[in-house]
């Protein structure tokens, strides 16, 4: 994997946002997501193609829902937007992506500086173990060795941990580990620790899957509160949640194990589960298979 | 559900259902009444009285109390096992057969290591004094002397063989777990398996073969002495640690290079700081495996009463060629030979059991920001 941090288009983007974020946390509230156009991917690992064909426009400040069965390629679609797919080896991509016109995909473009732009939120809650609350907020500032005045890390921490709706609970142990709370909890750090980098756009992987109906609720809450200021994408199981989050909704299908997936339908959440043109996204949305 | 489960109506049907003395109400358990009530106070006293008779018999005859031990191990096994089946049932007397077949096999298990410690502590501490561990043999014919020369060799020795085999294993498993991939990967776990098993002697010789190159044959150097451990410590370090960077779950890296984090700085920042009470814990092991090595000692940094703290600089003595020599070429009376040698030995082991604590103080402290 490259990671030369030489300076590219998607580089100079990141610069103007670290300069946004050292002026306050205050700041940060008035940036908004940008949108993603696909177009023509194809995603494979090895020869085999796992994915076909998908061409979507993924707007800005909109929750976006993957919907589909197992291993219809809707997480490898999510991944391949911030090119997390890549850590599998034999991984690759046809088609292109572009971030608010950049390609992300382009030869020039190092994809350590695309998950600066991209954050992403997984299944399972993954605090970092060795680091304290405090500490995993911002650990993408100090992972990446950045330097900050420690009032501004405060603030930053203060204004990802309120972001995400865990300030009151967590702010008197700050300094306590991060795998020491519960797993709701954890997973909002997660989201915490995700928005602090400001990104442009959030990827969430099953965010609920391992969450209880509360905690569930929590971050579903929080996901309508984050749109105002990021891109969400978000993979679910659960049609429910997809039909209480999203905007957009996109069905993926596969015709049977061993072929590629695809997309099916792609349209307003709204008309998704209520009016659908495709015959294969009625009969899953309202749970005849799948 | 907890609170109600006990009488929950799965239950009793389960007892019922269940194989033969299974459940805690079969009819099994109440038929025999004429077996005397099973429990562990009772079975202790058992095991007691097995003890005493062992104890007596052992006394009285001329056959080996050893032999007594295992009859009555056995013999009470096997007493457990019948009782508990007429009183318990089956399951309970399986359980509580497995329960002394374990115990019995981690009492056999201990009686080598008790003996050792024993035996080192008890004629090492003869002459495990302030004499001991503040003289060198220098001058000395017969009593008194000490081994202060061999416990600077020593700690010379190992720490230089640390230094050398800690960056280079550790490297060599961050590739082979991180990085590796294909022909050059597998080769290079094949060749770590290899060097596991090379005898101590053979690592000896490697190293005397090398310096006899460069500086002609005959040459003793305490920094031979570390290349020699060094290849013996090498692969210990790289298969721990490769250990330890597996149980790193993959969603921390993952979290990490979500954050737009490099994989160097993954490595550096998240994965061996989450890895390194492990790290630690096995470096400190493989330091204590090679702490007692004799054989590449021996042809490699020869022998000396004096104290040399310089390993670019002739002969150095170390802790288990002390002993060895002490051991093997006494003088006369031999008394105060053999007396050095055991002490030298406690003194090594004092030396393994400070590395070993310090090892879990280290991991204990590193580890407290993850388990909890």
């Amino acid at each position: 994997m490259a990671t030369s941090e030489s300076g590219t288009k998607v580089d100079e983007l990141t610069r103007v946002h670290v300069g946004a974020s050292r002026t306050g946390a205050g700041q940060q509230l008035t940036a908004t997501g940008k949108a993603i156009e696909v177009s023509d991917l194809n995603l494979y690992y090895g020869s085999f193609l796992a994915v076909q064909d998908v061409s979507m426009t993924i707007q800005a400040n909109k929750v976006t829902a993957f919907i589909g069965s197992s291993g219809c390629g809707k997480s490898t679609v999510l991944r391949s937007l911030n090119r997390m797919h890549e850590l599998v080896p034999g991984a690759r991509v046809e088609g292109t992506v572009t971030l608010d016109g950049t390609d992300i995909y382009a030869a020039d473009v190092d994809p350590v500086s695309i998950r600066r732009h991209i954050g992403m939120v997984f299944q399972a809650p993954n605090p970092f173990p060795t680091m304290s609350i405090y500490d995993n907020v911002i650990a993408g500032v100090k992972l990446n060795g950045k330097r900050m005045p420690k009032r501004e890390l405060d603030d930053l921490v203060e204004h990802s941990l309120r972001g995400a709706g865990l300030w009151d609970e967590v702010k008197d142990r700050l300094g306590k580990p991060g795998a020491g709370i519960s797993g709701g909890q954890q997973q909002r750090l997660c989201i915490a620790r995700a928005i602090a980098v400001s990104p442009d756009v959030l990827l969430m992987d099953e965010p609920c899957s391992a969450l209880d109906p509360i905690s569930t609720s929590a971050i579903e809450d929080l996901i309508a509160e984050l749109k105002t200021q990021y891109t969400i994408v978000i993979v679910t199981h659960n049609m429910q949640q997809a039909a209480r989050v999203s905007d957009m909704t996109a069905f993926f299908n596969i015709v049977e194990t061993g072929k590629p997936g695809h997309l099916v339908e792609y349209d307003l959440t709204e008309k998704i589960f209520t009016q659908p043109a495709d015959k294969r996204t009625e009969d899953y949305v309202t749970g005849r298979f799948g | 559900m907890p609170p109600t489960q006990p009488t929950g109506p799965g239950r009793p049907a389960l007892a019922t259902a269940g194989p033969s003395g299974t459940g805690g109400l079969s009819p099994e358990r109440t038929r025999r009444t004429s077996v005397p009530a099973i429990s562990t106070r009772r079975i202790w006293a058992l095991y007691g009285v097995v003890g005493v008779l062992v104890v007596l018999l052992s006394a009285v005859t001329d056959v080996s109390p050893a032999l007594y031990a295992v009859a009555g191990v056995l013999g009470s096994g096997a007493a457990t096992y019948g009782w508990s089946r007429a009183a318990e049932g089956r399951r309970r007397a399986k359980d509580r057969l497995v329960t002394v077949s374990i115990s019995s096999a981690f009492g056999l298990a201990l009686v080598p290591l008790v003996s050792l410690l024993v035996t080192v502590i008890s004629r090492g501490s003869d002459r495990f004094d302030l004499d001991f561990l503040t003289h060198s043999m220098r001058n000395v014919v017969g009593e008194g002397g000490g081994g202060v020369h061999a416990i600077v060799g020593t700690l010379v020795i190992t720490g230089l063989a640390t230094a050398f085999s800690v960056p280079i294993g550790l490297m060599a498993a961050i590739y082979l777990r991180e990085y590796g991939r294909g022909r050059l990967a597998l080769a290079l776990t094949f060749f770590v398996d290899v060097m596991t098993g090379i005898p101590s002697i053979v690592a000896g010789l490697f190293a005397y073969a090398l310096f006899a190159l460069l500086f002609g044959p005959g040459v003793r150097l305490g920094v031979m002495g570390a290349i020699a451990l060094t290849v013996l410590m090498i692969p210990v370090v790289v298969r721990s640690t490769e250990e330890m960077l597996r149980v790193v779950p993959n969603g921390l890296r993952e979290a990490s290079y979500a954050l737009g984090v490099p994989k160097w700085r993954t490595v550096v920042k998240v994965v061996l700081p989450t890895a390194l009470p492990g790290i630690v814990t096995g470096i400190m092991l493989a330091v204590a495996r090679v702490v007692g090595e004799t054989a590449p000692l021996l042809v490699t940094v020869g022998v000396i009463s004096s104290v040399n703290v310089d390993p670019f600089d002739g002969r150095m003595q170390n802790l288990p060629v002390f002993a060895f020599n002490e051991y093997k070429h006494p003088g006369v009376p031999p008394e105060p030979y053999l007396e050095r040698a055991w002490a030298a030995a406690l003194t090594l082991m004092v030396f393994v059991m400070i590395l070993y604590v310090a090892a879990r103080v280290v991991a204990g402290r590193y580890g407290k920001g993850g388990r909890r």
